[in-house]
């Protein structure tokens, strides 16, 4: 009858979103080196990352992790090597058209205005996508007042999936870690990135925050299909949720693939399980 | 006036809830009926919207297939499509039975069994993930409808269904079938079972409370009428919908008198919701009140030393006048002034603050209230008072009149209510709010109500000389010491309790020489007065074990002590010795029921070596408890506790001394 047409159709619908997850190549980082001065940072480095996957980068301190995040949204520039992004060939890129092409980041020590609520924090996330000028925006009138609005509600969506609505008005400042990075989470979600980059979201965090960030990772890399590309310490962490993992020592790959391969890849128990534990 | 004898007259009809919501739905089409605050906004249902809603879902439910004396489990926070489904459960004569939204899996099978539950309505994925854990435990369990749908996208379980989906089914099925409804709640009937709330279980297993439409629509008219309470009413709803409380004034008070009921954001936003609101009408547990008043005067403590000093000022006039002042009671003009200007710089704005600006009546019950908490919100001009009741009476027995305000005393019966005391002190109660029956259990309906209708509280008082019922303790609690004195433990612990240091007191007398107590700190109270010590903790059990946290302690034990003695009946169980638990007393490992009541036998098992190292006086005692997070692990602590010994008083010099 109807009522059952009704049931069956719905997990159709879910599986259908669920099996179209990982997509074809959007970014390709080929033979990537970079060196400040005498100091070689990458060496000839080659991965890619697919559509609506969650890559993780390791490695052990100084293995050059954050400097990868940092190629990736154009902070710093490699001196050789090619990036790919969504199939175009890009060289040279400032920050800001990385993040106008829509690649948002956090960063490993967190970068918030810490006298500034948690609401106005994640409004900088829009930055990018209001249209009105100063003048416009101090007047409050007509298209500004309107935008704000758009604006307002983007951000309460994003309040309300990261659950902080009891913290909305407190200044930054005066909450504890784990919440920031959640707010730096939160902002860079505001800009609604199809590429996301996290340098070390867990870093010092305990055991339930850290379990509570994994699920907003996997909630946002499921619910608004954003390719999540992830720095972390924590192998436990990397190993649960990752789809692939790329594993650095001294500017170097020494591993890619998926989580259990390179577990038991023998180079990289060396360079990192091996010595860690 | 013509208006109010019109309604008279048409309430006669109105005796069930379904009917009562159409009513207000055609009467007050317009008016706010619930509120939620959502994407940092309160959006605003009015009774037309809300009765279309539970229209949709009442037929959704019956396309699913749920019949007339179906029971629907309905778990979640305070949301509105959590009460719609009420109503809408009640429109098709069935019966809505609410579950404790934080227990675990494990926990919700024996009310799932024992109410046979076919249906649910549940809130979101974490209750779902509950449901789906336990669903071979509960095979009658058919289907699972969620309010929300976020992270359910991979869920492919047949027997899921979005409450989105459910409404529109409902939709449908109404445009087909217009008279299907009306129909059926037109075949609802006043004595019909309206709700089944389950006792808390402080005694055994819980037991299902049947309550009817007609009992509960008089415990609403009755406080309706008592408190002159109006459609223009505010009400925050936030406590759990499986508590009588919450149904007789969220659900069955707002149904009757058509007031608004506001549902926060979240459970953690319930501080800055109140403020927003501004009830007019509360309803709050003790505990709500004391944390309230500790988080004001944590606050007062860092404040700068002319606020602070401004603050004790006036809290002094407040004290010497304010609660004389609310009762209409003779005060000299120079306090009077002194009262106003403080209400101006300082009540005023601290109600603000809390929220309670515009509260005309407040309630509290479900547990004793601290005479310095209950005077300290009555003196700055909040109107708090208190009512006595349990489950089986819709939480209407007893209620305090405006103006007639005692510290110890639970007020005098309700409109509808006879109360009457049995020899052995115990409290019984009949009128038209007792319960029909136990679901299931003619055994224990038997067991409650005596050959006269009465129903037997299970709780000792007496009346005093104006008419007013006092409680002491739950009758089968209160024992002998060997002496023969009397032993009432919740009265002794609620006193150290009245202490905002102390979270949680367990007394043991019963049967032995003396009284010991164990302590749960209050962490928040506790750890800013250590901060502001400089004392240095890591956590509850470090700083449960510091001597300076036993030597504060103890003072407020024998002051409890000195209080004690000035008691003929009481002065031979004052505190002998006592220890600090180290940990806190916690629902998630049995010790507290989920309304957080002690559960006095199973602690007295659980910590016996304890217990028995307090009676042989022991200097200190191991030990290894297992506890539960709440995500369901389990883990170990253990610990050495110190025991130690408080000062006594002879009953003669505590009476010289008071």
């Amino acid at each position: 009858m109807m009522m059952n047409d009704l049931i069956h159709v719905a997990p159709d619908a879910q599986l259908a979103v669920a099996e179209r997850r990982i997509g074809g190549v959007v970014l390709d980082l080929q033979n990537i080196s970079l060196s400040f001065g005498g100091v070689k940072a990458l060496t000839n480095i080659s991965f890619d990352v697919r559509e609506h996957e969650i890559r993780s980068i390791i490695g052990p301190n100084g293995a050059g992790k954050s400097s990868m995040l940092n190629v990736i949204n154009g902070v710093y520039h490699p001196q050789e090597g090619r990036i790919m992004f969504r199939g175009e060939l890009r060289q040279k890129m400032e920050p800001h058209v990385a993040a106008a092409q829509g690649i948002a980041r956090t960063f490993q020590n967190i970068a918030l205005f810490k006298g500034m609520s948690v609401l106005d924090n994640i409004m900088t996330g829009r930055n990018l996508k209001m249209k009105c000028n100063l003048f416009q925006h101090a007047l409050y009138w007509g298209r500004a007042q309107k935008e704000e609005i758009e604006h307002r509600l983007k951000v309460e969506e994003v309040i309300d999936f990261l659950e902080i609505q009891d913290i909305r008005k407190t200044p930054v400042g005066r909450l504890p870690y784990g919440l920031q990075k959640r707010v730096e989470l939160g902002r860079a979600l505001a800009a609604e990135p199809s590429l996301l980059l996290l340098d070390e979201p867990m870093a010092g965090m305990n055991v339930e925050e850290k379990q509570d960030m994994c699920r907003f990772i996997l909630d946002v890399n499921d619910q608004f299909g954003t390719t999540i590309v992830l720095i972390e310490h924590d192998m436990g962490v990397v190993m649960d949720i990752s789809d692939r993992v790329v594993v650095l020592d001294y500017g170097k790959k020494i591993g890619d693939g998926a989580p259990d391969e390179v577990k038991n890849n023998p180079e990289v128990i060396a360079a990192y399980l091996g010595t860690s534990h | 006036m013509s208006e109010s004898t019109g309604q008279a007259v048409h309430l006669a009809a109105l005796d069930t809830f379904p009917r009562l919501l159409m009513h207000h739905a055609s009467v007050r089409p317009n008016r706010p009926a619930m509120r939620e605050k959502e994407y940092g906004i309160w959006q605003t249902h009015s009774w037309a919207a809300v009765a279309q809603n539970v229209r949709a879902i009442a037929c959704g439910l019956a396309e699913l297939g749920f019949r007339r004396g179906d029971r629907l489990a309905i778990i979640g926070d305070n949301r509105p499509r959590l009460y719609w489904s009420v109503a809408a459960c009640q429109c098709l004569g069935g019966i809505p039975v609410m579950l404790y939204q934080d227990a675990v899996a494990q926990e919700m099978i024996y009310v799932l069994q024992d109410a046979e539950i076919q249906f649910a309505v549940v809130e979101d994925q974490e209750q779902v993930d509950k449901m789906l854990e336990i669903e071979a435990q509960v095979p009658l369990l058919r289907h699972v409808v969620y309010d929300d749908p976020r992270g359910m996208r991979h869920y492919t379980q047949t027997l899921l269904m979005g409450l989105d989906a459910l409404q529109e089914m409902g939709h449908s099925h109404d445009r087909n079938h217009p008279d299907f409804l009306d129909a059926e709640i037109d075949k609802g009937a006043s004595d019909d079972v309206s709700v089944m709330l389950y006792t808390s279980g402080t005694t055994g297993k819980p037991k299902g409370v049947c309550q009817t439409h007609g009992a509960f629509i008089a415990a609403a008219t009755g406080g309706m009428e008592f408190d002159r309470l109006t459609d223009r009413e505010d009400i925050l709803s936030y406590l759990p919908m499986a508590w009588v409380g919450d149904h007789l004034f969220s659900f069955a008070q707002a149904m009757v008198a058509g007031f608004t009921i506001n549902c926060p954001e979240s459970g953690d936003t319930v501080m800055t919701d109140l403020r927003e609101i501004g009830p007019t009408y509360y309803f709050a547990p003790p505990r709500v009140f004391e944390n309230l008043l500790t988080q004001v005067m944590i606050r007062m403590e860092d404040a700068g030393p002319v606020k602070r000093k401004l603050f004790h000022h006036f809290m002094d006039v407040a004290r010497r006048c304010g609660a004389d002042i609310l009762d209409g009671k003779p005060v000299s003009a120079g306090d009077r002034v002194q009262y106003a200007l403080g209400d101006f710089l300082v009540y005023g704005p601290l109600k603000n603050v809390l929220g309670m600006s515009r509260i005309r009546v407040a309630y509290t019950a479900g547990a004793a209230i601290g005479p310095d908490l209950f005077r300290f919100y009555r003196s700055i001009g909040v109107n708090l008072k208190q009512l006595y009741g349990q489950t089986e009476t819709c939480a209407y027995v007893c209620l305090q009149p405006d103006g007639q305000i005692k510290l110890d005393s639970v007020g005098k019966p309700a409109p509808f209510v006879e109360v009457r005391l049995d020899d052995k002190g115990e409290i019984l109660v009949k009128g038209p709010m007792l319960l029909k029956a136990y679901y299931k259990r003619p055994d224990a309906t038997a067991e409650s109500i005596n050959a006269d209708g009465y129903f037997m509280t299970g709780d000792a008082g007496f009346f005093d000389e104006d008419g007013h019922l006092k409680i002491i303790d739950r009758a089968k609690d209160v024992g002998k010491l060997n002496d023969g004195s009397m032993f009432a433990p919740n009265y002794i612990e609620n006193k150290v309790k009245f202490f905002p240091y102390v979270k949680e007191a367990v007394t043991f007398g019963n049967h032995r020489d003396c009284v010991t107590a164990f302590i749960n700190i209050d962490l928040e109270a506790v750890g800013n007065w250590a901060e502001r010590k400089g004392m240095a903790y890591s956590g509850y059990t470090d700083l449960a074990s510091q001597p300076a946290v036993y030597e504060l302690i103890r003072d407020c034990i024998e002051k409890v002590n000195a209080d004690l003695a000035a008691d003929p009946k009481m002065s031979g169980s004052q505190i002998r010795r006592f220890l600090i638990l180290h940990k806190e007393l916690d629902a998630d490992d049995g010790e507290l029921t989920r309304t957080r009541k002690v559960r006095r036998n199973f602690i007295a098992e659980r910590y016996g070596a304890l217990i028995e190292a307090l009676f042989e006086g022991r200097k200190s005692q191991h030990i290894e408890t297992l506890v539960k997070y709440e995500d369901g692990r389990e883990g170990r602590i253990s610990a050495d506790l110190r025991i130690e010994e408080t000062k006594t008083f002879a009953p003669h010099a505590a009476a010289r001394a008071a």
